[in-house]
């Protein structure tokens, strides 16, 4: 088995190796790492585009719009992940963003992903149709397990979460009250001694 | 009194890394003193008469066991090379995480030896290889094979039985990744597990000796004598590899280096010192003189810096008998003044290394901090703006930004990975192939072509709209963004001018690990030694913490 750190290492220099700078080799090394940590195929999928990179020439989109339609080729996952990683704090005033014709798209998720943490929200996306929710880099779920990741994604829909609870104030509330069995009913002589304090601050 | 911590850009530049030595900050010093309390035993000792086959032994506190396993073979002495390129070793090691299984052993029997050719498991955390001093050990075993204690000059000579050539952890080769163990209490401190491996070889080489000596001889063979085992260290040979290691983890960099100028700066601090803690300084600085008198090496270069550092420790000794009154106030910080007027900077180094003898309190705590959760900090914040940056390369590099690239001499070097043994290399980018593989390690050169960059760039763009179109100067763009939190995280030096030393880039690593007797033996590879004079590990649970300043051969 190799280890996160032998993945990284080696991602970074392909990456290099591939034409991609320095700087955004150390990204895509650790944005793989992260798939390859939750079990997602980022060692492989990033093969078959590097090998694809070579006869395609894949698009690049600098500046992310809330509708994003490649002109010609697919959008390479590396550049179009590095501009939303480095735009995700404007990104974050859309509710969704729309992205045509994205080259193995499980590349760009990842940094995404990571994305979610720096903004400190969940980020749902669909694939086609499929859907990944992205944990604030914790961890990314999805209903694609045992499926193959698609090489192309038509339509990919990004949409920034607002922080709110999963559950409603009335499941929230009963679970509260339960919660209080464990608390002690004050007498009057627990009021004024057990906390250490006075009860007024008049001085 | 409020000391200021050092200037990075004084502190940060290669010839004062390059003389900075030992302290109790050092990562084999606080290794010993975490596993001071755990249990040591040797679980399996399975060597033929010639000393050749395999060794475990353990560290244990309740249910965490950590087993180093030790294979011991045969080679030709023309097969013998500490070189990186070498494909067989004397003996080979791993540090295995628990109980090694029968088939555990099997397993490592075929992988450990092969070292970079081999694969380990996420159940095994350090892997290295260490080769004989041929001269030192046929002698011990010749002369403990005659019921003789060997020659402790020539012991003295070279300090050690074995050298490693290389000590792996974090992953390398299939290794546990550190995220695996980085909860554990007991390595809450860099390079802690290296430690253990290299600790244990020593032990194996005292057992080797003796058992190869016994065979030789069962009628009349002796033990070697324990108080000359506690001498002998681990030999140790380093190359480039350690090199960009302390490029590519700026904030594990800064909190090494943060700890020991925090340590300096609440010495200095001190108002009124303890008669017993300015007599333990005083101690340890003239016992400490047997260090320098016994480093020996051949390099005309080192031999220089210790001979300055010998003359100057000497005036210190003086100036202190003389000169010094301990009952003034703050005198550690009269002292450390006094060490920059008048001695050279391996020298104030020295001394500021021995400073933290006395307290405790003041060092242990940092140990706690010397660790980095680098993940934290990697990545860029593009919202900031040009402006910002540019403000920060101005504070933080001044330096840096005084060099003129264009000139030759300033960019004479570059770094590169070897593709035969996958290793650094540095070379003359002006007369070999190769620089346009460049690793990016000229961070100086590059932290000047972002400023100039940045000066011809809108002060309101934010750094995402910058990186758009200068997509190459993201490696630097974060660093300088690091550097603004973390002062001591970059060399402020040229690590590819023509002047460039690269055996100070070591050597700073290797004071943290708290090598001793730097022996370069070029500008590009050292020897050194490791742990002389440390406790036996049957010793541990009550030892003297200043062992280093009192070796005796």
């Amino acid at each position: 088995m190799k280890s996160l750190s032998e993945i990284e290492t080696t991602v970074k220099r392909a990456s290099k190796a591939a034409g991609y700078s320095w700087g955004v080799s150390e990204e895509t090394g650790k944005s793989i790492r992260l798939l390859e940590l939750f079990g997602l195929p980022g060692i492989k999928h990033l093969n078959e585009y590097f090998n694809e990179k070579n006869k395609i020439n894949f698009e690049n989109l600098n500046l992310i719009s809330e509708n994003n339609l490649s002109s010609n080729n697919p959008y390479c996952p590396i550049a179009l992940g590095i501009s939303f990683l480095d735009q995700i704090n404007i990104l974050e005033n859309f509710n969704k963003i729309e992205f045509r014709n994205i080259a193995y798209p499980i590349i760009f998720i990842s940094f995404i992903s990571r994305s979610s943490e720096i903004i400190g929200k969940k980020i749902y996306v669909k694939i086609d149709g499929k859907k990944i929710l992205l944990n604030l880099n914790v961890n990314i779920s999805s209903n694609f397990i045992d499926q193959e990741f698609p090489k192309i994604a038509d339509q990919v829909e990004v949409n920034l979460l607002e922080n709110k609870d999963n559950f409603t104030d009335h499941e929230w509330n009963n679970l509260y009250k339960l919660s209080e069995d464990t608390f002690v009913e004050e007498s009057d002589s627990l009021k004024e001694g057990a906390a250490g304090a006075g009860l007024t601050d008049n001085d | 009194m409020k000391v200021e911590l050092r200037d990075p850009n004084k502190i940060m530049k290669l010839s004062r890394l390059g003389s900075f030595h030992q302290s109790k900050l050092s990562f084999l010093r606080s290794f010993l003193n975490e596993f001071k309390e755990w249990e040591y035993k040797r679980d399996l000792f399975n060597l033929n008469e010639n000393g050749f086959g395999e060794a475990v032994y353990s560290y244990k506190k309740n249910k965490r066991v950590y087993s180093l396993v030790c294979f011991a073979n045969e080679i030709k002495d023309e097969e013998r090379s500490d070189r990186v390129i070498a494909t067989k070793w004397d003996a080979a090691f791993t540090l295995h995480d628990g109980v090694p299984t029968k088939k555990d052993i099997e397993r490592l029997k075929n992988e450990v030896p092969k070292q970079e050719v081999g694969r380990l498991s996420y159940k095994e955390l350090t892997l290295s290889r260490a080769n004989k001093s041929i001269r030192i050990y046929n002698h011990v075993v010749e002369s403990l094979s005659k019921g003789k204690q060997p020659d402790l000059n020539l012991l003295s000579k070279v300090g050690y039985l074995y050298r490693t050539t290389a000590v792996y952890g974090s992953g390398k080769f299939g290794l546990a990744d550190r995220f695996r163990i980085k909860n554990r209490k007991e390595i809450n401190g860099p390079f802690r597990l290296e430690m253990m491996l290299v600790y244990l070889v020593r032990q194996f080489t005292f057992d080797q000796v003796n058992h190869t000596a016994y065979h030789k001889n069962p009628k009349k063979a002796v033990k070697l004598d324990d108080n000359i085992c506690k001498n002998l260290g681990i030999g140790n040979s380093t190359g480039l590899g350690m090199a960009p290691f302390i490029v590519n983890h700026p904030t594990l960099l800064n909190n090494w280096i943060l700890s020991r100028e925090k340590a300096l700066k609440e010495i200095r601090e001190i108002k009124d010192v303890k008669s017993q803690d300015s007599d333990l300084f005083i101690d340890c600085i003239k016992k400490s003189l047997r260090n320098i008198t016994s480093w020996n090496t051949d390099s005309k270069y080192q031999q220089k810096k210790i001979s300055s550092l010998l003359k100057d420790v000497e005036k210190f000794i003086n100036f202190i008998d003389k000169d010094f009154n301990f009952e003034s106030e703050y005198p550690f910080n009269k002292i450390y003044q006094w060490l920059e007027q008048n001695t050279c900077e391996e020298c104030i180094e020295y001394i500021v290394s021995i400073m933290m003898e006395p307290y405790n309190n003041i060092v242990n705590p940092l140990i706690k901090e010397m660790s980095s959760d680098e993940e934290k900090y990697f990545n860029i914040p593009t919202y900031r703006k040009v402006e910002e940056l540019r403000n920060i390369i101005e504070a933080k590099y001044p330096n840096i930004l005084d060099i003129n690239f264009e000139e030759k001499e300033n960019n004479k070097n570059f770094w590169f990975i070897s593709k035969n043994k996958e290793e650094p290399r540095l070379a003359d980018r002006f007369e070999e192939h190769g620089s346009e593989l460049e690793q990016p390690l000229a961070i100086a050169r590059d932290i000047k072509k972002l400023y100039d960059k940045l000066l011809v760039s809108k002060n309101s763009l934010t750094i995402a709209e910058f990186l758009i179109s200068n997509s190459e100067l993201r490696h630097v763009v974060r660093r300088a963004f690091i550097v603004e939190k973390f002062p001591y995280s970059e060399i402020q030096d040229n690590t590819i001018g023509k002047d460039l030393m690269p055996i100070d880039m070591l050597r700073l690593k290797l004071s943290f690990f708290g090598a001793l007797k730097f022996d370069p033996r070029s500008d590009k590879w050292l020897r050194i030694c490791m742990f002389q004079g440390a406790p036996l590990p049957n010793e541990l649970k009550s030892y003297d913490e200043q062992w280093v300043y009192k070796t005796n051969i």
